[in-house]
Parts: C-alpha cells; sequence; structure tokens
C-alpha cells in the first residue's frame, strides 16, 4: 500500500507492507537512523518520535496510520550539531547521554512533555518519562536536563550534588511517592 | 591552567544528538549494501532432546536464501570458558540436545527483515523434553545432568583443596550464620547484541559486533572460526552499553561471519529484546552462606563465605568470577580469621557472564549483610561496628586475608562522610519518632562500605598519538568506549600535555586493523590503563618535539616548552608549531603503560527508604554516596559513572531479578516483565566527593564505573530490613520487592 508522511518537513511516499512499522518505514525505508529500537513490548521508548506535535512510540504505530501526518525525528529536532535545539543542548550541558542509544527517544519524549507541562516538577518530569528508558544515567542528569530545558535551576528543583566545601547535604530525592511523607529528618 | 579535573562538555555529543549514534543495525556500508538478515530459530525449552529439525517449508517461503542447522554449519562446538570442563562445549547451533530456552537450533536467512520471522516460523523441530534443573542446589545433586559425559553438574571451583577450619569461630563470643541469594540479573544493555560480516576477495572476514573490546572479540571469533587472527578484521561501531555483557564476543558473532562464509553473501544481525533476555550473558546469581563472629564489644573475629555459583547452560565468565568475589571477601575489614569456598553448577539457563561489578559486588553484598546481622545480634549501631572493624589508614598497602594488596584507602573517613552528609543521627531520631508513634510508614537507614577491584584483568594498555600537519590530533586507544565519553577523556589527557583544543582531538578505538593490541573496556580499567597509556603518549610526544624542535629554532632542549600546540623557547617569541613539525616529518609516538597491579577504590553509602507496612512497598527517598576513585579526570563524566552504577543498585536491591519456572521457562524475558527501572522509581542522587590517589599510576586514579553499584546494593537492602528491624525482621533476599517485604511483616507480626 501507498504511504505518504512528512517527515522532518519533507514529503515522503513509498509503497509499503500493510504490517510495515514506522519504525521501519524510518530506518529502513527513509534512512533515518537515529530513532533506535530496544524493545519488543512498547516498552522501553527508544523508538519515540513526534507524530503531529505528539510523543508516540513508533514501533508501535504502523507506517499506514501514519499516512497523511506529520513526524519529527531526532534528526529533525536540531538545524544542525553547532545549533542544538534547548533540549537537545540541555542533555549536552547536563551530561543527559552516555551510551546515546535512549537519547533520541529520550529527547523526543521531553520536547512531548515540556510542550504539554512548560514548568515540570521533578516528580512530574520522572513520572512523565516512565516509559522511557535508560541504563545508563540512573536518569539522574535527564531529570536535570529537562528541568534546565524548561529554564528552571535543576539545583533549585532536584537539590541534590554536594560539590567540595559543601558540608551538609540538602534534602534531596524524590518528592515521596503518593501515599508518602518525605523522608529525612526534621 | 590545567584541564585535568575540569567538567569538559562531551565532544561526541553534537552528533549523537542530531544525526544520532552509529551503532552496529545503523551500519551504512556499500560492503554491507543488500546483506542478507538473520533470523535465529531459539529452543523455546530448558532441556530436551531434539529428535528432527524440518526445515523444508522454511527454504520455500518468500525471500529465503538459506536455512542452516547445526549438522550444515560446519563449526565444531566451543568451550566458551577458559578452564571449564571440555565436555561443556557449546554448538553453534544445536543439533542433539538444548540445554536452556533461547539457544539456537536453525539459522534463517533472507533478503528481507520481515521474510526472516515468517520463515522461522515455518521450522519444525521436535523436542523430546528432558527434566530442567533452575536451581543451583539442586543442580549440585547431580540428579538431572545437563552434561551427561561430564557425569557432574560441577564445573569449577576455588578453595576447594583444604576443608573448613571447624575451630574458625572458638574464640567469638557472637557467631551468626545466614543463606543470601543474590539474583540474577539482566545487564539490559538498551542496545542489544548486533553484528554484521562480509568477506572480502583477499580471504578475510570484516565483522562489526557490538562489544565492549574488539581484539578480544577478533581473538575469540577467529578461534572459533578455525582461521589466523588477522583473517578477522573486526570494528566496533558506537555500542548502546555493555556494563559487562558485551565482553569479548558472542558464539552468535562468528557464526554470523560463517554464513557469510557459507552464502557468499554479506549477512547482518540484530536480536530483538525478547532474544536478548535470554540469549545474552546474565550476572550475579549467587547463593552464599555467611557466618560471622567476633566479640560483645563490636570486634569481627572471624569470616566464613561458603559461594555456590550458577554458571547458567554453558560456563562463560561467571565460571570464573566467584574468585573475585572470594578475593574481595573481607571488604574494608581488618578481619583476622577469614576463609572462604566457592563452587559452580551448570543448570539450564542462560549462561551468566559479568554484569557492572562481576564478582565484587557479591563479595561486599555478603560481608555488608554479615556486618549488619553481626551488628543487629549485639545490639550495636552498624555504622559503628563497621568503623571500628575497617582497616586502619596507616596499615596501606595493606594485604587483606583473601588475598588482595589494597593499595590505599581511608575507610572510615568515607563512612564519616556519608553519615554526616546523610545526617545519620538526625534520620534515627525521625526514625524513632515514627515507630513511638506508630507510623505505617517506617524510616530505614542503610549504611554500607565497600572496596573493590578496578583493572584486575589486564593491566597494560596501548596508546598512540600523532599530529598532523593541520594541527589536528589523533589518539588511538585500546580501549573501547560504551558511553563513558572515553572520546572526551583521552582528548583532555592529550590536550593536557599538547595544549592543543579538545575538539581538534579525535580519539579512535575498536578497529583491530587501526589498534592490533587492546584489553576493552570492562572492570573500570579504562582510566587507570588505557587514559594514563594517552597521557604517557602525549608526555612522549612532547619529548619527541622538543628535539626536534631543539634543531629546527638551534635551541636547547631545555629551554624548550610546549603550550598552544606549539614549541616555545622559554621567554622568546620564538616557537613552531608542532603541526609545522609534522610537516617535515610524522609526528608520532606509540607507547604501553603498565600498573602491574589493580587499583583498589572505596567509598561508604547511606540509603534512606520508606517502607509502607501496610503494602511492603519501599520507596528509596535519598541515597547518599562517598565514591573515592582518586582524582577526578572530568566530574561530568565521573558523577554520571556514579549515577548509572547507583541506579542499577537500586534496581538490584529492590526491583530486578530473572526468574525461571520450574520447567526453566523464563518468566521475565520481556522488558514488560523484567523489573527495569524507569525514572519514575528512583530519586536524584546525592554525591560527596573523596579523592584519596593510588601510587600506582601517574595520575594516581582508580576506577570509578562499577563503585555506585557495588556500594548501593547492599546500602539499599539494608535501609529497607533496617525499617523493619523493630519487628524482628533481620533478613530478607533481594530483590526486596513489595509482596517479598510484606510476606516477611506477616511472618513477624505472626511470631509476635
Amino acid at each position: 500500500m501507498k504511504v505518504a508522511i512528512t517527515v522532518n518537513g519533507q514529503e515522503t511516499t513509498a509503497d509499503v507492507e500493510p504490517r510495515l512499522l514506522l519504525v521501519h518505514y524510518l530506518r529502513d525505508v527513509l534512512g533515518l537512523k537515529a530513532t533506535n529500537i530496544g524493545c519488543d513490548t512498547t516498552s522501553c521508548g527508544a523508538c519515540t518520535v513526534l507524530l503531529d506535535g505528539e510523543s508516540v512510540k513508533s514501533c508501535t504505530v504502523l507506517a499506514a496510520q501514519a499516512d497523511g501526518s506529520s513526524v519529527t525525528t531526532l534528526e529533525g529536532l536540531s538545524s544542525g550539531p553547532d545549533d542544538l535545539h534547548p533540549v537537545a543542548a540541555a542533555f549536552r550541558a547536563e551530561h543527559g547521554l552516555q551510551c546515546g542509544f535512549c537519547t533520541p527517544g529520550m529527547v523526543m519524549a521531553a520536547v512531548g512533555l515540556l510542550s504539554e507541562n512548560p514548568k515540570p516538577t521533578e516528580r512530574e518530569v520522572r513520572d512523565g518519562l516512565e516509559g522511557n528508558l535508560c541504563r545508563c544515567t540512573g536518569y539522574h542528569n535527564i531529570v536535570r536536563a529537562v528541568i534546565a530545558a524548561s529554564g528552571q535551576d535543576p539545583d533549585e528543583v532536584t537539590g541534590t550534588s554536594l560539590r567540595p566545601g559543601v558540608e551538609r547535604s540538602p534534602a534531596g530525592g524524590v518528592a515521596a511517592a503518593p501515599g508518602f511523607s518525605t523522608g529525612g529528618a526534621e | 591552567m590545567s584541564i585535568l579535573g575540569t567538567r569538559v562538555q562531551r565532544v561526541e555529543d553534537p552528533l549523537f544528538l542530531t544525526r544520532g549514534a552509529v551503532y552496529t543495525d545503523d551500519l551504512v556500508d556499500e560492503r554491507l549494501a543488500g546483506a542478507l538478515h538473520l533470523t535465529l530459530v531459539r529452543s523455546p525449552v530448558a532441556h530436551a532432546r531434539i529428535t528432527s529439525i524440518d526445515v523444508s517449508a522454511a527454504r520455500e517461503a518468500p525471500g529465503v536464501v538459506a536455512v542452516v542447522t547445526g549438522a550444515e554449519i560446519g563449526l565444531e562446538p566451543v568451550v566458551l570458558q577458559g578452564g571449564a570442563p571440555k565436555e561443556t562445549a557449546r554448538p553453534f547451533l544445536a543439533t542433539d540436545k538444548v540445554r536452556f530456552v533461547g539457544e539456537p537450533v536453525v539459522a534463517v536467512l533472507t533478503e528481507e527483515l520481515y521474510q526472516g520471522q515468517d520463515a522461522a516460523d515455518l521450522v519444525e523441530i521436535d523436542y523430546d523434553p528432558l527434566p530442567a534443573v533452575v536451581d543451583p542446589e539442586e543442580a549440585l545433586k547431580g540428579e538431572v545432568l545437563l552434561f551427561e559425559d561430564l557425569g557432574t553438574n560441577v564445573v569449577g571451583g576455588f578453595g576447594l583443596d583444604k576443608e573448613f577450619d571447624e575451630h574458625l569461630f572458638d574464640d567469638c563470643e557472637v557467631v551468626v550464620t545466614q543463606k543470601l541469594v543474590n539474583q540474577r540479573v539482566a545487564a539490559a544493555p538498551l542496545e542489544t547484541r548486533a553484528a554484521a560480516a562480509v568477506w572480502g576477495d583477499d580471504g578475510r572476514v570484516t565483522l562489526w559486533a557490538s562489544t565492549q573490546n574488539a581484539q578480544s572479540a577478533r581473538d575469540a571469533v577467529a578461534g572459533w572460526l578455525g582461521v589466523e587472527r588477522d583473517v578477522v578484521h573486526l570494528i566496533t561501531p558506537d555500542v548502546g552499553g555493555g556494563f559487562g555483557a558485551k565482553i569479548g564476543a558472542d558464539p552468535e558473532f562468528a557464526l554470523v561471519a560463517q554464513l557469510a562464509r557459507i552464502t557468499g553473501r554479506a549477512v547482518r544481525w540484530s536480536e530483538t529484546r525478547s532474544e536478548n533476555m535470554t540469549g545474552m550473558l546474565q550476572g550475579r546469581a549467587q547463593i552464599q552462606t555467611i557466618t560471622i563472629g567476633g566479640n560483645r564489644n563490636g570486634d569481627v573475629l572471624a569470616y566464613r563465605l561458603d559461594v555456590l555459583a550458577d554458571a547458567g547452560a554453558y560456563p562463560r565468565l561467571g565460571m570464573f568470577l566467584p574468585y573475585f568475589t572470594r578475593q574481595m571477601a573481607p571488604g574494608v575489614y581488618d578481619i583476622p580469621k577469614v576463609e572462604s569456598r566457592a563452587r559452580t553448577v551448570v543448570t539450564t539457563t542462560t549462561s551468566i557472564g559479568a554484569y557492572r561489578g562481576a564478582g565484587r559486588p557479591e563479595a561486599t553484598a555478603a560481608i555488608e549483610r554479615a556486618m549488619d546481622l553481626f551488628a543487629a545480634e549485639i545490639g550495636m549501631d552498624p555504622a559503628e561496628v563497621r568503623k571500628r572493624n575497617v582497616i586502619a589508614p596507616d596499615k596501606f598497602p595493606f594485604t587483606t586475608k583473601g588475598g588482595a594488596t589494597y593499595d590505599s584507602g581511608e575507610y572510615a573517613k568515607a563512612i564519616d562522610k556519608a553519615l554526616e552528609a546523610a545526617d545519620y543521627a538526625g534520620l534515627r531520631a525521625e526514625q524513632a519518632r515514627r515507630r513511638e508513634r506508630g507510623d505505617t510508614v517506617a524510616l530505614g537507614i542503610g549504611v554500607s562500605a565497600y572496596v573493590e577491584i578496578t583493572g584486575g584483568g589486564a593491566f597494560a594498555e596501548n596508546a598512540s598519538i600523532e599530529v598532523h600537519p593541520d594541527g589536528t590530533v589523533t589518539v588511538l586507544t585500546g580501549t573501547s568506549p560504551h558511553g563513558q565519553g572515553h572520546a572526551t577523556a583521552w582528548a583532555m589527557l592529550a590536550s593536557e600535555h599538547l595544549g592543543v583544543p579538545v575538539e581538534k582531538i579525535t580519539v579512535k578505538h575498536g578497529d583491530t586493523d587501526l589498534i592490533p593490541r587492546g584489553a576493552g573496556t570492562m572492570g573500570s580499567r579504562s582510566l587507570q590503563t588505557g587514559g594514563v597509556a594517552v597521557y604517557q603518549a602525549a608526555g612522549e610526544l612532547v619529548e619527541l618535539a622538543k628535539q626536534r624542535a631543539a634543531e629546527v629554532l638551534e635551541a636547547s632542549v631545555e629551554d624548550l616548552e610546549v603550550a598552544e600546540g606549539a614549541v616555545n623557547v622559554r621567554g622568546t617569541t620564538t616557537s613552531i608549531t608542532l603541526a609545522a613539525l609534522a610537516e617535515k616529518e610524522p609526528l608520532k609516538v606509540q607507547t604501553k603503560f603498565d600498573s602491574g597491579a589493580p587499583t583498589f577504590p572505596f567509598g561508604a553509602h547511606v540509603a534512606v527508604v520508606e517502607v509502607d507496612l501496610e503494602t511492603g512497598r519501599a520507596v528509596v527517598d535519598r541515597i547518599v554516596t562517598v565514591d573515592d576513585a582518586g582524582p577526578v579526570l572530568n566530574p561530568l563524566l565521573a558523577d554520571g559513572q556514579r549515577h548509572g552504577g547507583i541506579a542499577q543498585g537500586i534496581a538490584q536491591a529492590l526491583l530486578e531479578e530473572v526468574r525461571y519456572d520450574d520447567e526453566g521457562n523464563p518468566i521475565t524475558a520481556t522488558f514488560a516483565d523484567y523489573a527495569f527501572p524507569s525514572a519514575a522509581e528512583l530519586p536524584s542522587f546525592t554525591l560527596v566527593d573523596m579523592a584519596t590517589p593510588t601510587p600506582l599510576n601517574p595520575l594516581g586514579v582508580k576506577g570509578i564505573g562499577e563503585a555506585g553499584t557495588i556500594g548501593a546494593t547492599p546500602a539499599v537492602q539494608s535501609a529497607v530490613i533496617d525499617a523493619l528491624s523493630h519487628l524482628g525482621i533481620r533478613h530478607i533476599d533481594m530483590p526486596l520487592a513489595p509482596l517479598r517485604v510484606w510476606e516477611a511483616i506477616q511472618a513477624a507480626k505472626g511470631d509476635a
């Protein structure tokens, strides 16, 4: 079947199998390899892209379903390596990526999150990115990056890292999970 | 000003954040144009004889180029771990018997990716089931044998030459013993395993593979293919995480190369996550029995560790790892009498290999549980017991009863720093208040102290460095990053000597034709071996440049200095750039650094958890960590390593476990079933800095990659148990998931 999908502002068309997943359309038909595949159960979010402005997992969307839609992948986000999109720039500044495999999906999910909630709390970032898995960073710097990209100071919002010379830890950690009071001493 | 110790942003990132990194499955290379896709038919049963394999229907399926069975693969079964019994050789494709769910049986090669699964579904294999053996203690009994010719499931061991000393605890006022399960976990790098191969007209094979060490992967694959190692050109593209499970080569790499040889076509393979969760090496999987004895004043006098290690079906590196567990058994403590032994058995499960820490977290988990149990038994504060028994700072270098020689450490100081940063006294007061008022959310505080080995495998590493006539610099390293940021860190080390900005320095790795020797990245070895080698190479290049410049500038070498990419005559404006020197003749050095011994980073973690006594749910509220790996080259990168390690430590303590049912069926084989943590389950981390240099290398650096995991796991486990200590609970095995914690609470209530 024939599909026409606008990808990163470019019109694309192809004759595809009805079962072709959007992620394979992007990777194998168009050769846009930034979008990765990390699982087969819609759990990891490495394949996250924006579909008509909303973040979706492209392993769970058929290319046919995206027919007539507009898709943005990591390749379409920044104008170039020297001119990063603010979210991508924040990921670099806060070291929100290590091996880089979750990164394209994580960045796109963060862009989606911030478009819905421009000034999130740490808890809102953590819950908002629950569908995107990272094995390298422990999420610490990803959360900081998203907070920084929102124009907030990650030190104040997460308030954790001690630097040399600082004697006491600020009360850190997440706001406690639902039903829990905050820990730490009074 | 020195660039060392500064927060330099990664040079890798601009491309990673725009085009994306290039992993094996992303490769667009003309040699791989039109490559066949490999789909493996894997065993759905844990233990069975294969009675028939029918591939006729699969061969007729659309797009199928070849369907290859074990009888046709043309590779002999291989023993995958040095020292393993020859009877444990693994076939590349099973022929007569399968020994774990996920063992490859048939290879299907198709023109298109989707055709592969279609054709694989048409392969008919009949299995005659045999009993599974999942529990290492059952395996030890030998009632069900994986390798009948071997006559036992015990495939290795350490410290078995003599019996345990029956008088070991004779002098102790208090003796506590406990069985612990250090559960099996999955490394689960986000990039699954992948490889691609093509044979050239020159009779050589180019093999791209996702591995942590190209050179040893090359050697292994060449050996398995039965060719000289020069025949294999192994290239490591960007690697999407490894965590130990991508050390060396997997048999599938050789299979890909052999199938390319058989078909005369390029072949590429990228496994699915479900394949990965049964096919890739897993970690930990030890059953430990600990016994600790001492006096009521808090002095620990004797410690015994008895390890039963699960090797999985075919012994791999996991067979060796109890060696590290025994070596690190006493941890940070000066214990007069220590003894240990380890036995390794095969089971009908996925093979065990390295996972972040690899043998050392198991040692730390055991001794730290032992210290807690001892403290509880004598009614002393667990932090106090630890500080009382640590090795004093004036005793280094210190050779332990485990046989390791620790290079440097200040263990009590690390514990104090962590306690202070966490406000330990305040936390204890809050805990008491909650207990007094009968709060249903209990507060738990866990303290761990750890020491580990880094660079414990290969002590030497190679580096070369060349300045080009355009002023750029190329560094070649035998270490091989998969997220650690070597492109930035090694460039900083070269820049320190040469004064060339990091943006002009390219770090290359993982191409065995370009870099024939190297030991890769594992065991937190890279900075203290490969990094130091780069630093040394840059220093040697400075000396070479000075000698060359002395002739050109008609100056004496002693009057020259290198700064900002040029050789200058001190106190004058006379200089020549390194680039100009390189124009005259190649400006290049190659060197090797050998530390001769591993280093021993250490630290202390304080975990603060809240446990809902009605549901058993435990949440880490805060974790404060002191991780001392000597001077920090780049705090951005070092903190990142700590964060990732801490997360994996918390996850093992609370969430993750690879599980099988009694028939050997994996029941956690997808990311929908395996408790891989998301951001929502973790807190932000509080890092406290401390830097005690090692005398073993000129930078004084130790490894940081695994420290977080090693310290966090026991701290979090301890914290949850501590939250429940007023109920009389002394131990719960990991993972401390809600059901298990809830059951322990119910059992304690029943007892009371």
